[in-house]
């Protein structure tokens, strides 16, 4: 536990020194800030618009933007010690692998956890003090936990990539067509697939299609909850499967799971 | 006494067909310097790393401390190996004080024994600038601070006296003195030669993953049968008409005389009255070195034919 800690709390001072943790939660909160005030810009008027919208559109930005910055915040995390010769002399040190991984992770998951909660939470505090609303709360609170599973398990494939890849611009080039994958050609794939079929495809069947995707995943979190009237497109008709949030966060966090997994075996088998 | 502090026996390894190494055999005891010497690609980081247990021998037993190294349960005794790479970079925006600290955390140690180590490799002046603004010799210091953590038994040092300037060097060497008489054992990689051997107890030759020669230096020099070279001077061009000395005679006042004969030359020489000094020079390590590596180009003809064909090419050149 010691040998973990000590790699967490390096990881995590990188993030603070790189001030990474600064920069995300500073977009992180401009964003979701934005938004909530001027998200309702396109519709004449500006002020603080309904909570479903501001959701909404929080979640379709942060689609984007948390994966690729889990991507670029750890991809280089293995390569980058292997081509400075320094995992190998950790991994002579008393310290598995296991522990390596899982230090890391904690580390710069601790990075991407507190960027989203101070980020986000600070525009759900300034909501919340507007209104005085508590659905405000919980409705970010959600958002919250699923943003930072979503930014944990891309964070986890990072680490795929990062032990896969040999050389560091390697590494950078599959983490940039891994974001490409799972932000964009997977949903277009998906209505592609929705239009080809014809009413072949069932509502269960594109639902079950789209855990696939821990984007996807994120995105049905936090549109399950709110009106369909916001929401449009092929996450509409998802939405009104039989799935509960608590499901949903489930899978997500099997998301953030799965890849930490296939992390270590990689790890395991890797040549050093 | 004590058992041996590293076995190897008929050690071998191969990267998918390639061999790294083949049928090794070694004992280093406890308190004992090995010289590891071989070219670039011999096997010499391969026989680390096996040492280390960070990769495992396909063939052969690997003992370390009485345990397997790459076993889970040896993990323990790695706190008590220290290891300096052949080429790290350390984390450039870390201070050298950081870095030192958080390899001292995961052995176990306090950042004041880290302190204390950069106290020691004499970089303690800059412990609190960031790594990127370190140079060469200061990282290779930095590296070596690194190796010393937790006074460990066993040190395996690849290339360590690389950018080092020669003070450096030679406070280096003065550590490993010191690391000696306190029962450290030491595996010292280099093909670097020239200064190495006081400090070495046995040297070990390798090529191509074999073992060309295992022994003292002295050891080496004996099989090796190397002439040593001695140089009265005071004689006045008298050489030449020694029939007893003419023969090993190269140059006008030098001689080339094999090992066993010395003594017999030395007596001769001293016997002269007009001799006015005399300098004894017995072949060094680097000649011992390029003997083995003959040796071995000589029973493997086409490395031969590869070699000199190479040496044409630079004559051309």
């Amino acid at each position: 536990m010691r040998e973990i800690i000590t790699v967490a709390n390096k990881e995590f001072h990188d993030g603070l020194r790189n001030r990474w943790l600064l920069s995300i939660t500073l977009i992180f909160a401009v964003l979701s800030v934005g938004l909530t005030y001027f998200g309702a810009a396109a519709s004449g008027t500006v002020g603080v618009t309904s909570l479903s919208t501001t959701i909404a559109s929080l979640a379709s930005l942060a689609v984007f933007l948390i994966p690729l910055i889990a991507l670029l915040l750890s991809y280089d995390s293995f390569v980058g010690e292997q081509e400075g010769g320094t995992l190998l002399l950790l991994l002579t040190y008393p310290l598995s692998k296991n522990q390596l991984l899982l230090g890391k992770f904690f580390g710069q998951g601790g990075i991407i956890t507190l960027a989203t909660l101070l980020g986000f939470g600070a525009s759900a505090l300034l909501l919340y003090i507007q209104h005085d609303n508590f659905a405000i709360i919980e409705t970010f609170a959600y958002f919250i936990l699923s943003a930072t599973l979503l930014g944990l398990s891309f964070t986890a494939i990072a680490y795929m990539i990062s032990l896969v890849a040999s050389e560091k611009s390697k590494a950078a080039g599959m983490a940039l067509l891994t974001w490409f994958f799972f932000a964009l050609v997977f949903d277009l794939a998906l209505l592609a697939l929705l239009v080809s079929a014809d009413s072949g495809l069932s509502q269960s069947t594109l639902t079950q299609l789209m855990m696939l995707n821990p984007a996807d995943v994120f995105r049905l979190v936090n549109l399950a909850g709110l009106d369909s009237t916001d929401v449009n497109g092929a996450l509409a008709v998802a939405i009104n499967a039989n799935l509960t949030q608590g499901q949903l966060l489930l899978i997500l966090l099997s998301w953030v799971i799965a890849p930490l997994a296939m992390a270590s075996v990689i790890f395991k088998n890797k040549k050093l | 006494m004590n058992s041996p502090i590293v076995t190897l026996e008929n050690v071998s390894k191969h990267y998918k067909n390639l061999p790294a190494l083949s049928s090794i055999n070694l004992q280093l005891a406890q308190g004992e310097v090995l010289g590891l010497f071989g070219h670039n690609g011999a096997g010499k980081t391969t026989m680390m790393k096996l040492i280390l247990g960070v990769i495992s021998a396909d063939a052969g037993n690997v003992t370390v401390m009485g345990m397997k190294p790459d076993n889970k349960s040896a993990w323990h005794m790695r706190a008590k190996m220290g290891y300096l790479p052949e080429n790290v970079m350390f984390y450039e925006q870390l201070t050298g004080l950081e870095v030192l600290s958080y390899f001292s955390r995961l052995k176990g140690q306090s950042t004041a024994h880290a302190k204390a180590l950069l106290e020691q490799v004499g970089i303690a002046h800059a412990m609190d600038r960031q790594v990127k603004t370190y140079s060469k010799g200061m990282r290779q210091r930095l590296g070596l601070a690194q190796a010393f953590i937790g006074e460990p038994k066993l040190l395996l040092l690849d290339e360590p006296t690389v950018g080092l300037d020669p003070s450096a060097t030679a406070e280096f060497y003065q550590s490993v003195d010191r690391l000696k008489t306190q029962g450290t054992s030491v595996v010292l990689c280099s093909h670097v030669l020239p200064g190495v051997e006081q400090h070495i107890d046995r040297a070990m030759i390798i090529s191509g993953g074999k073992t060309l020669a295992l022994g003292t230096i002295a050891e080496l020099r004996g099989q090796a049968n190397l002439p040593t070279k001695i140089k009265p001077l005071g004689l006045n061009g008298t050489l030449a008409n020694d029939t007893l000395l003419r023969p090993y005679l190269i140059g006008a006042d030098s001689l080339q005389v094999p090992e066993q004969e010395k003594l017999m030359v030395l007596r001769h020489l001293l016997a002269d009255d007009s001799l006015r000094d005399i300098s004894v020079e017995s072949a060094n390590l680097e000649q011992v070195y390029q003997y083995y590596l003959q040796q071995k180009a000589h029973s493997n003809p086409e490395k031969m034919n590869n070699s000199s064909a190479t040496e044409n090419n630079k004559a051309g050149a």
